[in-house]
């Protein structure tokens, strides 16, 4: 297995990250060697094992559903580069 | 006839009302002022931890029961990645691979057919915050308050086939979801919003068309009018020859038509994958059942007990039950021994008609079911007329009060005494000789004048089935 440039340029693209092209270039061979370090996971029987999506075996960690106070809002919007009636203020989203 | 094939698909998102959010214990209450409702669990701050509410995923589990999914043994949660500003953790937790149930159905009417829509699955997720477009253009506000309150989505299989099915099929989810309890379903305050799938295939052939997806779509009646602008395009793009390029829609209620929102292109890749924050989820038998036993009679089961035990018709049946608030008002005045017939006749033409013409809800009026089953029972008894009744109805409706106390008050209380009666029907008869003639003569409408003049003189009081009865021995001796 292995991934094509091109393949890196997109998902730095959905990562919303501008990659030079030598850093393309090398982040595809980083990438691919780690893809064959996985391959290598590949020689394992694996047959009778359920597939897994977490290692841990807890199940049903639940709260109950009980309202704790919020924070303040001037907590919350501490950290807004602007702000605007108690909001995020955000370049626009939709244009017309 | 058009010679294309609707293939129509629906994407519904429910709020569920929990008190709290799924991942934290921010509140979930409606109309807060903007960023009131939020903590570093839902701002999605580094290194805060999900912690899942239970009653989402009770909820969640209801809600697709009642929809008959069938319920994953084993579910999950995870991450669907994008950027934007409404989602803070650039995030959303959503369910891709295991959501709680698939493969349910729901049955839905149209023009007296009948007809099983599929439902592929129904998921939990978060949902996302509230983006606020300023007037100026200068900029968007956001609010978080909604972030993070759970949500449901129900994806139906493209088995729908015209504006007017999809609107059928969302209406009998938001009746059966309101009938859960899990949701209060108000597409006014957006705890029920609608996606549409919709593409055109010619009449016979089996692949689908391409379809183009419809947001914003935030009423009924929208939805149902976006969709019939759409077959229109698509039709018109087809028969010139063109095709349908695959996007997204957002439909502009104000100009009755839909604009591109995005392209296929720029579609979103989500790169979904399991979310390492939460830990797995096992729906197993003994919960199930004990979901299954808080899931409240549904309104297919409430129709057939009107229709079967109370010989109401298939019509009045339905609009009865298509609104929980009203069909339990109806039991409980049928439970208070009113008339059922009555009862269902009441409801329908005047309490609906009341609350349409005011825009009002049945709770924000006085109206008890006591008053209404004891008002059916003074008919019934002859105490007051049913042209009273009308008024006794009205007043109950705003001023609330019991009939009984209210027709004694205001002296509506219908005569029904034959000696009260009498004096007023034999002078009625002198001042009117002609009618008196006609009606020995067969003319019958005579009756119906003779009749009005006692009502008039007894301002509506007498009670009239006792009044021609007098009229007839009078006229006759």
């Amino acid at each position: 297995m292995s991934i094509s440039k091109e393949e890196v340029q997109h998902v730095a693209k959905l990562a919303r990250l501008t990659l030079t092209p030598e850093e393309t270039t090398s982040f595809t061979q980083q990438l691919n060697q780690i893809l064959d370090y996985a391959e290598a996971l590949k020689e394992l029987d694996t047959d009778g094992v359920k597939p897994m999506s977490h290692p841990m075996p807890e199940h049903n960690r639940m709260r109950e559903d009980q309202v704790i106070p919020s924070i303040e809002r001037e907590l919350a919007l501490a950290n807004a580069p602007e702000q605007e009636e108690g909001m995020f203020k955000v370049p626009p989203v939709f244009k017309g | 006839m058009s010679q294309y094939e609707t293939v129509i698909g629906l994407e519904v998102h429910v709020e569920l009302s929990t008190k709290s959010k799924i991942f934290c214990g921010c509140s979930t209450q409606f109309g807060a002022p903007p960023n009131t409702h939020t903590c570093p669990v839902c701002l999605g701050h580094p290194g805060v931890l999900p912690a899942l509410n239970r009653e989402a995923v009770v909820f969640a589990m209801k809600a697709a029961l009642a929809l008959n999914c069938e319920i994953a043994e084993y579910s999950k949660f995870d991450r669907k990645n994008y950027f934007y500003p409404d989602s803070p953790k650039a995030y959303q937790i959503s369910q891709f691979d295991r959501p709680i149930g698939e493969h349910g159905w729901l049955e839905i009417e149209v023009n007296g057919e009948k007809k099983r829509i599929g439902i592929t699955r129904l998921h939990l997720e978060e949902d996302a915050g509230k983006l606020n477009h300023m007037e100026n253009g200068e900029g968007s506000l956001v609010d978080f308050n909604r972030v993070g309150v759970p949500l449901i989505e129900i994806v139906s299989e493209p088995d729908l086939r015209s504006p007017a099915e999809a609107r059928a099929y969302l209406e009998k989810l938001k009746s059966v979801i309101q009938y859960t309890g899990v949701s209060d379903v108000k597409m006014e305050e957006g705890s029920l919003r609608c996606d549409a799938n919709i593409s055109l295939r010619p009449v016979g052939r089996k692949e689908f068309g391409t379809k183009t997806e419809l947001k914003n779509l935030n009423s009924f009646r929208n939805v149902e009018r976006a969709l019939e602008y759409e077959v229109e395009r698509q039709t018109d793009l087809l028969d010139e020859g063109g095709e349908v390029v695959q996007q997204t829609l957002r439909w502009l209620e104000d100009q009755n038509k839909t604009k591109v929102m995005r392209s296929k292109e720029e579609a979103h890749d989500y790169r979904y994958f399991p979310e390492p924050d939460l830990v797995e989820l096992h729906l197993d038998e003994a919960w199930k059942a004990e979901i299954l036993a808080t899931i409240p009679e549904l309104p297919d089961q409430r129709l057939h007990r009107y229709v079967t035990s109370y010989g109401l018709s298939d019509y009045d049946a339905q609009i009865l039950v298509a609104q929980k608030e009203i069909s339990d008002f109806f039991d409980q005045v049928v439970a208070q021994k009113a008339d059922s017939k009555q009862a269902a006749n009441w409801i329908i033409s005047d309490l609906l008609g009341y609350l349409n013409t005011e825009s009002v809800e049945l709770a924000q009026t006085p109206l008890s079911s006591e008053g209404l089953a004891q008002m059916i029972q003074l008919i019934e008894k002859g105490t007051i007329s049913s042209k009273i009744a009308k008024k006794v109805f009205k007043e109950m409706l705003i001023n609330g009060g019991l009939p009984q106390q209210i027709v004694e008050e205001k002296g509506w209380v219908q005569i029904s005494d034959e000696s009260q009666l009498q004096a007023i029907v034999e002078q009625v008869i002198a001042d009117h000789p002609q009618s008196v003639l006609d009606l020995q003569g067969g003319k019958d409408r005579a009756l119906g004048f003779l009749v009005g003049q006692v009502m008039k003189a007894t301002r509506g009081k007498a009670n009239p089935q006792l009044v021609n009865q007098l009229i007839r021995k009078q006229v006759q001796s």
